[in-house]
């Protein structure tokens, strides 16, 4: 099954990636490659087989409520682009 | 006393401290020299620590495990000049052990790939033949094991990143069962798939690693205590135990036959040895493991790496809106293998595909698990090659996204199941290392850990590249 340009588009708009041209045309060719690959999955006749979305079977991972001290604000910016007072500054988003 | 790197178990380098033969920042400048020497060769280091901090054994870590105070970038620009302010547990827990770190090896970019040439900072070479890839995407730690650069390291594994780099370059890679190490300061891929895991140059190294980092971890809710505690293999023979060996993974298509050779006189010896040795097949498991995690993979990497936006870490790229912004940062940050598995996760898990992809992805993975532990009603282990082919030439394909992922055909499965693999190398083709998986059930090391052991005794496989001895 092949992916059109223009669902590459959709697509890389809903994962915030501004691709280049030379992008969006390269992987519409690579994703349909692989898009074909792995559609394979749909050869089975699964339906009465429940997913399974992780490995073990844990149901509930308890801890204890203890308060402990929080990463302190300087270090939790350290690696800030840019930072004002306590904030991250960031351009306009309306 | 003179130090030979390229020989020195973790084991016999702990003896020396204890009996203060050797000190500790004496053995760790010793592995810097190693890599002042091999280094610019192979790259299989992206920084080294030049202090030695704790009294024991050194170690290199894979640049996806966070480190307090030292640049942990994943091998992407997108996390160029991070320095992250906390330890992955796997770090604290190495740091508490007494372990001074080596440094932080190179890996495929957010351990994508299976070469490591996908590093932002480039490729590391094979030590076995520098014209070749090490293996990924742990093929930094991997490489640097086999050089003599590190007596051990952590790598990470999602569906083959330990165990294949460890097949190329001729050392014993362990992954361990999901759940059993803390992924807490990780860099995470695809989180139902991720393990940190050790590798080192003989099983009892391993073993050894493996008990001082797995346990569970109340930063991490996936983890779990181990049922039993780790036990340094001794035994030399495999009396009672049953090995499995699956047909459609050790005659599937791709396999040299060089490969198949040496994992063929490998099982011949475990025979010998005294292990109940049998046939089986998971025909579902490795016709649609690849497919399977090709989707559940990237969907939950496209999830992921939804976090590098320029905001609170990494590189920013300026525009005038926010959302220019974060497309712009992403776009420049990112390299093609990341750019690739983020489209096709966003697509697969995107409205109208979701059932047809994603969904039916995690039912396969249902059929995997339930095969294996049909297989496992029979038998202890099950055996096969880790990787279809010897280590290849660099670029060989490295245009070629579905001939690469093609590298990870007999790891995948094991990893869509949660079980956990050992790769224990088992001879040469063409002068390359042979990987040999074993594969058991949930909580298994323990078997096989004594398996690859016996194995690793009657195989003698020297370790040390032969163009380095």
């Amino acid at each position: 099954m092949a992916i059109t340009r223009e669902e590459v588009l959709h697509v890389a708009k809903l994962a915030r990636l501004a691709l280049t041209d030379e992008e969006i045309e390269r992987l519409t060719h690579e994703l349909g490659a692989i898009l074909e690959a792995v559609g394979k999955v749909a050869e089975l006749d699964l339906d009465d087989v429940p997913p399974t979305s992780h490995p073990l079977e844990l149901v509930n991972s308890w801890g204890e409520d203890e308060p402990r001290t929080s990463l302190p604000l300087d270090e939790a910016f350290a690696n800030a682009p840019r930072r004002e007072g306590d904030l991250f500054r960031v351009p306009p988003a309306i | 006393m003179t130090i030979d790197t390229l020989r020195l178990t973790a084991e016999e380098a702990t003896d020396l401290l204890a009996r203060k033969q050797l000190s500790a920042a004496e053995l760790h400048g010793a592995y810097l020299a190693a890599v002042a020497e091999r280094d610019p060769e192979l790259h299989c280091y992206l920084r080294t620590v030049a202090a030695a901090e704790g009294d024991g054994v050194p170690i290199a870590l894979k640049d996806i495990i966070s480190t307090r105070g030292i640049e942990t970038t994943a091998g992407s620009r997108i996390l160029e000049g991070y320095v992250p302010v906390f330890d992955a547990t796997v770090a604290a827990r190495c740091k508490a052990a007494g372990m001074p770190i080596i440094g932080k090896t190179n890996t495929d970019e957010f351990a994508m790939g299976s070469s490591t040439e996908n590093s932002a900072y480039g490729p590391t070479k094979n030590p076995w033949d520098p014209t070749r890839v090490p293996g990924g995407s742990g093929g930094g730690t991997a490489a640097a094991v086999s050089a003599g650069l590190a007596p051990w390291g952590l790598g990470s594994d999602t569906g083959g990143s330990i165990k294949q780099p460890s097949s190329l370059c001729g050392n014993v890679g362990l992954r361990p069962t999901y759940g059993t190490v803390s992924r807490y300061g990780v860099i995470a891929f695809a989180s139902s798939l991720d393990q940190i895991g050790p590798v080192a140059r003989n099983v009892r190294d391993c073993a050894l690693l493996y008990s001082i980092i797995a346990g569970r971890d109340a930063r991490d809710s996936t983890t779990v205590e181990l049922r039993e505690p780790v036990r340094l293999p001794e035994d030399e023979d495999l009396t009672g135990v049953r090995i499995g060996v699956p047909k459609e993974m050790n005659e599937a298509e791709g396999i040299e036959p060089g490969v198949a050779e040496a994992v063929r006189r490998a099982i011949e010896l475990a025979a010998e040895l005294g292990a109940d040795v049998g046939e089986c097949s998971l025909p579902r498991s490795i016709a649609y493991g690849l497919p399977c995690y090709y989707l559940i993979a990237p969907a939950e990497a496209s999830s992921n790496l939804a976090r590098y936006d320029g905001v609170r870490y990494g590189p920013r790229v300026d525009a005038d809106g926010f959302y220019e912004m974060v497309e712009r940062t992403r776009d420049a940050g990112f390299g093609d293998e990341p750019k690739r598995r983020i489209m096709l996760g966003t697509y697969a898990l995107s409205a109208g595909y979701f059932d047809a992809y994603y969904g039916q992805a995690q039912k396969v993975r249902t059929v995997i698990a339930r095969e294996h532990a049909a297989a496992f009603e029979r038998y202890d282990v099950l055996v096969s090659p880790t990787s279809p082919t010897v280590a290849f030439e660099l670029g060989a394909k490295a245009t070629d996204p579905l001939a690469m992922y093609l590298s990870d055909l007999l790891t995948i499965p094991s990893c869509m199941a949660g079980l956990p693999g050992l790769n224990v190398p088992c001879g040469l083709s063409a002068g390359l290392p042979v990987g040999l998986q074993l594969i058991g059930p949930q909580f298994s090391e323990n078997t096989l850990f004594r398996t690859g052991h016996a194995l690793e005794r009657a195989l003698a496989f020297d370790p040390v590249p032969a163009r380095l001895r």
